[in-house]
C-alpha cells in the first residue's frame, strides 16, 4: 500500500498519515467495572481480516476512518467519521 | 582422507543420525502439547523432559521448525532493560545462554562480545543513567561511557561531531552477546526428541476444545490430540491462537522488518543500536551485517517487506558507518510480531485451567529462548508460577500493574 484516499484531501501517499488504530467502543462512563476499563484501555482488535481503523492526515490534521484487511494490507474503503454516527 | 570418505560413503553400517526424527505418528492423546515449535516451544520442551520427567510431550508445529520468529529475529541477547522485574528475567536468560552450549551439547555460537547503544541527545543521556543506575542495582554489567569510550569501543563509528546526530554517549553493557539462532532450536529440538519428546511439523492447530473452563483437546490438520496440559507459544500467532479457547489476549501484530548484508571480514565486534535511528547492527558469525529492526507503522499478519522500512533501516546504518554503503545486501525478510502494551510478554496462566501462555514476545523474544522455556517447563511441572515470572502475569493488565518497557530496544516502536 503506497496511497491512501483520504476522504478530505484525495489519494495521497502513505508517509503522510498517521495510523490511529482500530476502533472501539467506549464503555458507559457513568457505569463500568475496572475490568471492562481495563480491557477497553489494553485490548484492541487483532484478527486477521477486515477491520474499522482511525487514519489522521498530518498536513491537515483530519481524522477519518478505514476498512482495511490486515492479511492482504488492501484498504476497502475510506469515510468521514461522520458516516459512523449516521450507521449507528 | 579420500579412502577414509569412499569408505564410509559406501559402507551401509556407517551410522548417520540425524539429530532430528522425522515427524511421528500421532497419537491420541499426550499430557502435553505445545503449539509453536520455536525456540521458545522447544526450549520449554527440553526443560519439561530433561529435568521434570515430562516426556509424553507433543510439539505442534504448522511450518516447519524453528522458521518463524525465531528464523526472523535478529539474534541480541542483552538485559539491559528499564523494569528491576525484567531486568532480573532478562539477567538469568543471559546466563543461560552463557552455558546453553554445554547444557545442549550443541554449539550455538553464543558470542558475548557487548552491546554499545548511541545517545544522539541529552534525553537520551539521561534515560541511559537511569537504566545504568537500575541495571547496576540488580548486578548487570552497565555503565554510561562519554564520547572517548565509544570512540573505544567502536572505532569505525561516525560520531558526527558538530553535526544533528552527533553521539554524546552510549550505555556500554557487556553481557550482550548474539548467538546463532538455528542452533539455539535444533540444540532444544535434539535434546528434546532424544528424550521422547514428539515434534509434529506441518500439524495446524484449528482449534482448542475447553469444557467448564478446562482444556480438553486441541484439534489440528491430522486429527484431534487430547491433552491435560496445553502451552501457546505460537510467536506472531499467539493471538488468534488464544481466541480459539475463548481468551482474548492484549495484543496488536505489527511486521518487524530487518535485513543482511553481503559477507565481510570481521571488523564489527560489538553490537551496536541507536534509539534515535531506530537502527541496530551486529555482524553473524557468518560476517554478515545484520541491520534491524523496522516495525511496520500499522497492524498487519503479512510478512512481505516495503521499500519505505528498508530505505530507513539503510539510512541509518549508512549513517552510522558511512563505508557500508558499498555493501550490498543479501537478504531481507519481516517476522509478525506480538506486540503488548507495555513491551512486556505474557506468562504463566490463562484464565482457563490447563493452558498456559508463552505470548507477547514482540520483538524481544530471543534472548528470552532459554529463560522462557525454562521457568514455563517448571511452571507447568509444578503448577505453581514461579517468583520471577509473577510480574509477567495477563492479570497485571486488569490490575493496572503494568511493566514499561518502552524504550528498552531500539526497534522503531
Amino acid at each position: 500500500m503506497k496511497l491512501l484516499v483520504c476522504p478530505l484531501n484525495g489519494p495521497r501517499n502513505v508517509d503522510e498519515f498517521q495510523y490511529l488504530g482500530p476502533l472501539r467502543d467506549m464503555p458507559d462512563p457513568n457505569a463500568f467495572t475496572d475490568a471492562e476499563w481495563a480491557r477497553y484501555l489494553f485490548r484492541a482488535e487483532n484478527r486477521p481480516g477486515t477491520m474499522l481503523e482511525w487514519w489522521r492526515h498530518r498536513p491537515s490534521n483530519y481524522v477519518f476512518v478505514a476498512e482495511r484487511h490486515t492479511v492482504t494490507d488492501r484498504v476497502l474503503r475510506t469515510f468521514d467519521s461522520a458516516e459512523l454516527e449516521v450507521r449507528r | 582422507m579420500v579412502f577414509r570418505l569412499l569408505k564410509y560413503g559406501l559402507s551401509r553400517d556407517y551410522p548417520v543420525t540425524g539429530d532430528l526424527p522425522a515427524t511421528p505418528a500421532l497419537q491420541r492423546s499426550y499430557d502435553m502439547v505445545i503449539i509453536g515449535a520455536g525456540g521458545h516451544g522447544l526450549a520449554c520442551a527440553h526443560y519439561l523432559s530433561k529435568y521434570h520427567g515430562i516426556r509424553n510431550v507433543a510439539v505442534v508445529e504448522k511450518g516447519w521448525l524453528a522458521g518463524g520468529n525465531t528464523a526472523r529475529n535478529t539474534t541480541t541477547i542483552r538485559s539491559n532493560y528499564i523494569t528491576p522485574e525484567g531486568i532480573a528475567f532478562y539477567k538469568e536468560g543471559v546466563a543461560l545462554y552463557e552455558t546453553m552450549s554445554q547444557e545442549l551439547d550443541f554449539n550455538v555460537m553464543f558470542s558475548q562480545r557487548g552491546q554499545l547503544t548511541l545517545a544522539h541527545t541529552e534525553a537520551t543521556l539521561r534515560s541511559f543513567h537511569l537504566r545504568a543506575e537500575t541495571g547496576r542495582h540488580m548486578g548487570i554489567g552497565i555503565e554510561v561511557v562519554d564520547q572517548k569510550g565509544v570512540e573505544a569501543l567502536c572505532p569505525h563509528l561516525n560520531m558526527d561531531y558538530g553535526g544533528a546526530l552527533e553521539v554524546l554517549g552510549g550505555l556500554w553493557h557487556p553481557d550482550g552477546g548474539t548467538a546463532r539462532h538455528d542452533a539455539v532450536a535444533w540444540g532444544y529440538a535434539a535434546q528434546a526428541a532424544r528424550r521422547g519428546v514428539e515434534i509434529h511439523q506441518r500439524t495446524e492447530v484449528t482449534g482448542i476444545e475447553v469444557t467448564r473452563g478446562r482444556v480438553q483437546a486441541v484439534v489440528t490438520n491430522r486429527g484431534r490430540i487430547a491433552a491435560g496440559q496445553v502451552m501457546i507459544a505460537c510467536g506472531g500467532m499467539n493471538y488468534d491462537m488464544a481466541l480459539k479457547a475463548g481468551v482474548e489476549l492484549p495484543i496488536r501484530c505489527y511486521p518487524l522488518q530487518a535485513m543482511v548484508t553481503q559477507p565481510v571480514k570481521p571488523w564489527l565486534h560489538t553490537l551496536v543500536s541507536s534509539v534515535s535511528l531506530h537502527t541496530y547492527l551486529v555482524q553473524s558469525s557468518r560476517g554478515e551485517v545484520v541491520i534491524g529492526g523496522g516495525s511496520d507503522p500499522y497492524q498487519l499478519y503479512s510478512t512481505r517487506s516495503t521499500l519505505d522500512m528498508k530505505e530507513h533501516l539503510a539510512e541509518g546504518a549508512v549513517h552510522l558507518f558511512p563505508f557500508l554503503r558499498n555493501l550490498r545486501l543479501l537478504r531481507q525478510w519481516a517476522g509478525i510480531t506480538d506486540m503488548t502494551p507495555d513491551y512486556s510478554p505474557i506468562m504463566g496462566e490463562s484464565p482457563v485451567t490447563g493452558l498456559w501462555l508463552d505470548c507477547g514476545w514482540g520483538t524481544w523474544g530471543f534472548k528470552a529462548t532459554p529463560v522462557a522455556g525454562k521457568r514455563m517447563a517448571e511452571c507447568i511441572a509444578t503448577g505453581q508460577v514461579p517468583n520471577l515470572l509473577k510480574p509477567f502475569a495477563l492479570d497485571r493488565f486488569e490490575r493496572f500493574a503494568l511493566l514499561n518497557e518502552m524504550g528498552a530496544t531500539a526497534a522503531s516502536h
